[in-house]
């Protein structure tokens, strides 16, 4: 391993008023990986803790909070070593001028690929060790002891012979005058006081009582609504527009026509793309909305105009039949399959999704001749400055993000395009705007989880072993909204297929990219989200065929793979595989990989009369090394199964004529409530490499649904959504 | 432009919109009280749920003038510390991820513990039908229990 952070301090020095100092504890980059801009002021902006003169503890957090409880988890890492008293434990804002913030894995602050907590929990350990060896030390010096016969807890140094106590409030003006410590002693995992335990979040006092402040709530003084009108066909342009009549009408003040931008970027700048649209500007948003409603205007729509859902299918399955790429290639399997005994072939197809966030897009912004603020709920706030920068022209330092809590994300916001609006719009019409998208925007306007046609063949040998599996993957390329493909491959499509982990000797995984003008976009789980019901559905049509139990079979090819292995004996365990269920019911087993992190699920489901499925019980079992909140962690399965039960039930984003068919909550549905099954969560023990817990439990819960009402009815389910609006 | 007075979380309030204004804009943007939340427009979501005289109302869907002379409860109304039953339960049980649609949830919630004390999970399948995207349901449904005193079922 490289030079691992270091940590460093600065005496923070308290305003007037203020009683007392603090301490400051920040990490940073050795310096040749630092930028030479950063490099003069690499102290500043790299503070991950501050210990004020009252005890508070306020951690620092360069993860944007989207539901997923991760401030809750990263300020958990730093109060465990830290010795905190979690009552005095806060979360700071996120840094406001991103390129300026550093950290070890990743210069940009972005939230994404579940990688929050285990990425930063290194840092934010040694970072809560050193200001404890330091509060410690000062806490020896005032009384002349070894700091060695003094101890830290909860809030706390304890001189352990005398029995003296100083909190740390009274501790930090001694602490920040002494050096920090480069290599603290962190902490034996068996004396964790908060790792691995259930803990509420900090965020949902906020969250209950109407406080807490997400994106759309920014208010500011002289503050103007805007609605977009948007070109409802993929790719069109303005032809012209009228807006007399809206002009006219109360609180009115601007209209605005943007020219649409490229979804596809280049070199890593992910998301300004975004359609031609008409926007209306005024007091207030309902004011902006109906005026909307009063534009006429006109689009040049031909280009897309052939774009059609049956189209694009009968687009990919021709295109099936041409090259492909090869991403894994073990043994020769074509041979393989022609010489098998007995052979099992199956077409699978999964549609566009939508994000749904419970939050639409919005943004504000607010351009003055010398600087730029912008109020986003986004998961990339170093893009959406870099984004304000270019639109304004300003350098990125006079550009301040202030990213607000986000009500959902899914990957959805990891795009900057309601930052490109928000900002163009405040910058033509000289003030503060708040852009404000309504539900249809939303549907209509996304980045869509890509298309997919796939194409799977196994071959089982005379004894029943299977000794080859072919998957061809057929579907529109995600990776090119950053860059062009390389070799053809788009590896996002990839996830959750090249890596099927069962031993079979011949293997070959291939993809055929498909380029559409539909902009497609990250969407929790990427790959996962299609792969996994592909190919755990596909193995359990194999078992089917070999006459051998789904989870046996997975089981008989997974003795190289001991993290898998225990995953799915977990869950198989407590879902009670095996026990009889009756008439009308069956289970189902489905796993996967995210990472290092395993995670299997058994989902039971009762098929009525009529053929309505119904999931009673979904039982996950997970291996992700050392889990820092088990609450969090069971909200974040939980959740993730309900996501990707609604979308395997009802989630389809169609396209007519280039436009987008579906437009809200009616015809593109989510789980309500009542449909929702009860989700046991088990976690494996584990000391294994740490992983991500977002985004693996989407993966399983439909191949569990689909493998269930095979097992309840013979029925196999080979394209989704289960329950079509088609028919 | 009309004026128009109803009673907002106890206050008698004058606000000056077009009538056609839903109330969930004139909660927001007329009077500052953003923990209404706008989700869907069209009434299906519930992120906007507040009570008028009780009952839940999606906001979105309610012209201002329909709400003329009644008695609105927003999430800012509930309490002023978070100490209505519901909001404890709904910290006890950790039910927030996004946090999004939880005012319009905890409305929803109070509205059905309003006239069932002690709803048993049919009757909060039926009552509950606002959306959460998150995936909040089971522990919704554990919050309401403990919110009707039946502990956590």
């Amino acid at each position: 391993m490289s030079a691992g952070p270091r940590v460093t301090r600065r005496r923070f020095l308290e305003t007037a008023g203020q009683v007392g100092g603090a301490l400051v504890i920040g990490c940073y980059l050795p310096q040749h990986r630092l930028a030479a801009a950063q490099r003069e002021a690499a102290f500043a902006p790299n503070v991950w803790l501050r210990v004020a003169s009252d005890g508070t503890v306020t951690v620092t957090v360069d993860k944007s909070e989207l539901g997923q409880g991760t401030q809750t988890a990263l300020a958990m890492i730093v109060a465990d070593e830290l010795e905190a008293d979690w009552s005095k434990v806060r979360v700071g804002p996120m840094p406001e001028d991103p390129a300026a913030w550093s950290r070890v894995v990743s210069r940009a602050v972005q939230t994404g690929g579940s990688t929050g907590v285990y990425t930063s929990y290194g840092i934010l350990r040694k970072a809560g060790a050193a200001a404890r060896a330091m509060l410690t030390a000062a806490a020896a010096a005032q009384w002349s002891v070894d700091p060695a016969s003094c101890r830290a807890e909860r809030g706390v140094v304890i001189h352990s012979p005398s029995r003296r106590r100083l909190g740390y409030g009274a501790l930090v003006d001694r602490a920040a005058a002494l050096p920090v410590p480069s290599d603290p002693p962190l902490k034996d995992p068996k004396d964790f006081r908060f790792i691995g335990s259930r803990v509420r979040r900090l965020d949902a006092p906020a969250k209950v009582d109407g406080s807490a402040a997400f994106g759309s709530d920014v208010t500011l003084p002289g503050m103007l609504v805007a609605s977009v009108e948007r070109c409802p066909a993929v790719g069109g342009t303005l032809a012209r527009h009228d807006g007399d009549r809206a002009r006219t009408m109360p609180g009115v003040r601007h209209i605005v026509a943007m020219a649409g931008l490229p979804w596809k970027g280049s070199g890593g700048a992910v998301g300004v793309g975004r359609a031609a649209g008409v926007a209306v500007v005024a007091d207030s948003y309902w004011q902006a909305a109906k005026a909307r409603e009063a534009l006429h205007v006109e689009w040049n729509a031909d280009a897309s105009a052939s774009l059609d859902s049956e189209a694009i299918r009968a687009e990919l399955l021709r295109r099936s039949a041409g090259p492909a790429a090869t991403a894994r290639a073990e043994g020769d399997a074509p041979a393989a399959l022609a010489a098998a005994g007995r052979r099992v072939d199956a077409e699978y197809e999964t549609p566009f999704l939508y994000h749904a966030p419970m939050e639409p897009m919005n943004c504000t912004a607010d351009v003055r001749a010398d600087a730029c603020e912008v109020w986003a709920p986004t998961q990339y706030p170093t893009r959406a400055q870099q984004v304000a920068a270019e639109m304004t022209g300003l350098p990125i330092e006079k550009v301040r993000v202030h990213t607000t809590y986000a009500g959902g994300a899914f990957g959805r916001r990891i795009d900057s395009d309601f930052v490109a609006e928000a900002v163009e719009l405040s910058k033509v019409t000289g003030a503060p705007v708040k852009v404000i998208w309504s539900r249809e925007d939303d549907v209509r306007h996304d980045f869509y989880r890509p298309v997919t046609y796939n194409r799977l063949s196994a071959a089982l040998d005379v004894s029943g072993r299977l000794v080859a599996w072919s998957h061809r993957i057929v579907g529109t390329p995600l990776d090119v909204k950053l860059a062009p493909l390389q070799n053809g491959l788009d590896e996002s499509l990839l996830t959750g297929a090249r890596d099927l982990p069962y031993a079979i000797p011949n293997i070959l995984v291939d993809e055929v990219a498909v380029e559409l003008p539909i902009p497609v976009g990250f969407l929790r789980s990427v790959g996962l989200t299609h792969n996994v019901f592909v190919v755990e559905s596909f193995f359990d049509e194999i078992a089917a065929a070999a006459g051998t139990d789904p989870f046996e079979l997975r089981r008989s090819l997974l003795a190289a793979r001991p993290r898998h292995l225990r995953t799915l004996e977990l869950a198989a365990e407590r879902a009670g595989w095996g026990a009889p269920l009756p008439a009308g019911r069956g289970r189902g087993i489905a796993l996967c990989e995210w990472g290092p992190t395993t995670c299997a699920e058994v989902a039971e489901v009762s098929v009525a009369a009529n053929g309505d499925a119904r999931v009673q019980r979904v039982v996950c079992a997970v291996d992700c090394g050392q889990a820092v909140n088990l609450m969090g962690l069971e909200a974040q399965i939980q959740g993730a199964i309900l996501y990707g039960l609604a979308a395997a039930l009802y989630g389809e984003i169609t396209f007519r004529r280039g436009q987008v068919v579906q437009s809200n909550f009616g015809d593109y549905r989510t789980l309500r409530l009542r449909e929702a099954p009860v989700v046991e969560v088990h976690v494996v023990p584990s000391a294994d490499r740490q992983g991500g817990i977002g985004e693996p439990p989407v993966g399983p819960i439909a191949p569990a649904v689909c493998n269930a009402i095979f097992a309840a009815t013979g029925r196999r389910i080979r394209r989704l959504p289960i329950v079509p609006a088609r028919t | 432009m009309n004026a128009i007075t109803l009673t907002v979380n106890r206050r008698r309030t004058t606000v000056t919109v077009a009538p056609d204004t839903p109330l969930l804009w004139v909660l927001r943007e007329s009077l500052g009280l953003t923990g209404t939340k706008y989700g869907c427009g069209i009434g299906l979501c519930g992120s906007c749920t507040v009570l008028m005289d009780g009952e839940a109302v999606r906001s979105c869907s309610l012209p201002i003038a329909d709400a003329a002379g009644h008695r609105v409860t927003t999430i800012e109304g509930l309490s002023r510390d978070r100490s209505h039953p519901v909001q404890r339960a709904w910290i006890e049980e950790d039910v927030p991820q996004c946090g999004y649609c939880q005012p319009g949830q905890i409305m929803a919630a109070v509205a059905l513990l309003a006239k069932r004390p002690h709803p048993t999970d049919a009757e909060i399948d039926a009552e509950m039908t606002n959306l959460c995207t998150c995936g909040t349901y089971q522990r919704i449904r554990a919050a309401i229990h403990r919110a009707a005193g039946g502990g956590v079922r």
